[in-house]
């Protein structure tokens, strides 16, 4: 298949002319931007499959850019960010991209990422597995008995997000649980589903609460 | 003089205490106890001989009143902080009630001994000295109430309750304010006046009504003014804090950067120290808070970990607890598997995952290097797999290595509550 066409948000020059040359050759980069109006303007002109998207600029952020090209068919979003706060990376996922990684990863996963975002997957790092298990830790809540099936994880689920909190890539996990990487892929969107239409108060509020008890 | 008379009689004794209104055993203001501490007496004597003399012509009244604007509080016990509270607070009410009351018993019995006066003149009076009292009991309360206000570190919950004393003040003086607009209404009223006062109360709303009218805006103007002035210098405040920790911590680091720039090694291992720094700094946690918590622990090993090693370590983390013996022997271990990842992971970042919930803790060290065969460990690795298994063990815990040739190495640790 043809490489997926990228555009790069993010409000650090330094950082945007990193990414391009680490995927460089990997996609086809078809623009950046480094402001959430530039972000629109440029994916409307554009029309690439996948956006890298910072999590952090002026004027709203990541969840802004993709609450304004709502109406463009066709783009993913990937979240890519240096942020470590829960609530900001829950945000994003729930506004609509379908994975977070951070800015440490390296140009070839990074590639690996964006193509399996541009075939509808889901990316989870270890770290949104960790924030995605702390928030579904604990019972589900009772008053949401209608959406019990999205305010609990399977077992299987359970079983899929931490091995890849534990550092496992896709491939490694459907080895150890003796299951096709597909399937693997598909408990990873069924997560992203359930993450991003749960009514669990505790996705919007865990982090900060737990912010709470740790100071 | 009377009192001006007793003092020079006890001035020739020289152990006495200075003249000061006893607010320990104090019924209105404590100048009947204050003179008969100075007296060495039984404040009741003291007191006897003023309700005589007020009964005599109200002298003992003035006298009194005198006495309590003249001499000064004294503040034997309790010291200034105790003192304040009922100074501004209850005891202001009380000194008005008593000065009301005091001040109606003395109207009622010149009335007794046929001295006439008329209701309008009594009622008017009783309420004017109480609003009065009020006000004045308010505006010189105040010195010690700023007193206790101004802390070194005025943080919100001081502020809340400097608010909340400030509301009281404005709420008695309100009730001051009250008290004596009463008494006016009272009086003009009884003499049949209020008609013709009504006029210029008119007159003084109406004057009032343009005066605000014009000033408004310029008073708005000045209120929202104070008050952006100080939100600036919260900000400025806070803007000086992160600029000193910024060129502490970031701007050190970049300089020694800088400086190594040949040794990429150094370099990355600077960087990353100082990246870590900075989110537990963003995310508000401070190393004390983290103390005695096992993932601050757990985090506080990798961090050592990376940095003698110069392999990135990774924490993720679900939950948290307490650090006990056990829990430490854990983290102990897990630090000498983060150890050995980055030794024999071939420079591969290791990741380790936290699991501490539901009274079970569960932890997982991974490295991505070229693994081994378990069946034949070399010679130089059982050493370190007894430091973490054997560890383990004798904490009541388990671990466990799981390693495969070309797919690198992971130790898991377990150690269940109450085994």
């Amino acid at each position: 298949m043809t490489s997926p066409r990228v555009v790069i948000v993010d409000d650090h020059q330094l950082f945007r002319a990193g990414v391009r040359a680490e995927l460089e050759g990997l996609v086809d980069i078809a623009g950046d931007a480094a402001t959430v109006d530039d972000a629109v303007a440029t994916i409307a002109a554009a029309g690439p499959d996948v956006v890298l998207l910072d999590v952090h600029m002026p004027d709203g952020g990541g969840v802004e850019v993709i609450r304004r090209v709502a109406d463009q068919p066709g783009v993913r979003f990937l979240a890519l960010s240096v942020s470590d706060a829960a609530q900001d990376v829950i945000a994003v996922i729930r506004a609509g991209a379908r994975g977070y990684v951070t800015k440490s990863i390296s140009g070839p996963e990074l590639a690996e990422a964006v193509r399996r975002v541009h075939e509808g997957d889901a990316v989870f790092s270890p770290r949104l597995a960790g924030f995605v298990l702390d928030a579904f830790a604990g019972p589900a809540p009772a008053a949401a008995e209608q959406d019990a099936e999205l305010d609990q994880l399977t077992p299987r689920e359970r079983e899929v997000l931490q091995l890849i909190a534990r550092g496992y890539m896709y491939k490694e996990i459907a080895l150890r649980l003796e299951i096709s990487a597909k399937t693997v892929e598909a408990h990873v969107s069924a997560v992203l589903r359930k993450l991003q239409l749960s009514s669990r108060h505790e996705l919007s509020r865990w982090a900060i609460e737990r912010r709470l008890i740790d100071s | 003089m009377m009192r001006g008379g007793m003092a020079t009689e006890a001035g020739s004794t020289i152990a006495k205490p200075a003249l000061r209104r006893d607010q320990e055993r104090r019924v209105i203001a404590g100048v009947c106890a204050g003179i008969a501490a100075r007296l060495d007496l039984d404040p009741l004597v003291v007191r006897i001989v003023f309700v005589a003399a007020a009964a005599a012509g109200g002298a003992g009244v003035v006298l009194y009143v005198l006495g309590w604007l003249v001499i000064p509080p004294g503040d034997a016990a309790g010291a200034s902080a105790a003192d304040s509270a009922p100074r501004g607070g209850r005891g202001s009410v009380e000194v008005a009630l008593g000065v009301a009351l005091v001040l109606l018993a003395v109207l009622l019995a010149l009335r007794a001994l046929d001295v006439w006066f008329p209701d309008a003149v009594v009622w008017p009076l009783v309420l004017i000295a109480g609003g009065g009292a009020l006000l004045w009991r308010q505006s010189t309360g105040r010195a010690p109430i700023a007193d206790t206000a101004a802390p070194a570190e005025p943080d919100a919950a001081e502020e809340l309750r400097a608010l909340g004393r400030g509301a009281a003040v404005v709420s008695r003086v309100g009730l001051g304010i009250a008290l004596v607009i009463a008494a006016g209404l009272v009086f003009l009223q009884a003499t049949g006046s209020l008609s013709a006062a009504r006029d210029v109360v008119l007159a003084v709303i109406v004057v009032v009504v343009v005066l605000a009218v014009i000033f408004a805006p310029w008073i708005l103007r000045l209120v929202r003014s104070l008050s952006a002035e100080r939100a600036e210098r919260i900000r400025s405040q806070e803007r000086a804090e992160m600029a000193a920790h910024l060129h502490d911590s970031v701007l050190q680091t970049l300089t020694l950067m800088q400086k190594r720039s040949s040794d990429p090694r150094e370099v990355a291992g600077l960087a990353r120290r100082q990246e870590r720094e900075l989110r537990a700094w963003l995310s508000g946690r401070s190393t004390a808070a983290a103390a005695g918590r096992m993932l601050g622990a757990l985090e506080r090993a990798a961090a050592e970990v990376e940095e003698s090693s110069g392999v990135p370590v990774e924490v993720v983390a679900v939950g948290d607890c307490e650090l006990d013996p056990a829990a430490d022997a854990m983290v102990a271990a897990a630090r000498e598997a983060m150890l050995n990842a980055a030794k024999h992971g071939g420079g591969s970042a290791v990741d380790v995952y936290a699991e501490l919930a539901n009274g079970r803790k569960h932890v997982f060290v991974r490295d991505r290097g070229p693994g081994f065969d378990p069946d034949a460990v070399p010679g130089d690795r059982r050493g370190v797999r007894e430091s973490i298994v054997g560890r383990m063990t004798r904490n009541g815990g388990r671990a466990a290595i799981h390693s495969t040739r070309g797919q690198g190495t992971e130790v898991e640790l377990v150690l269940e509550d109450g085994s």
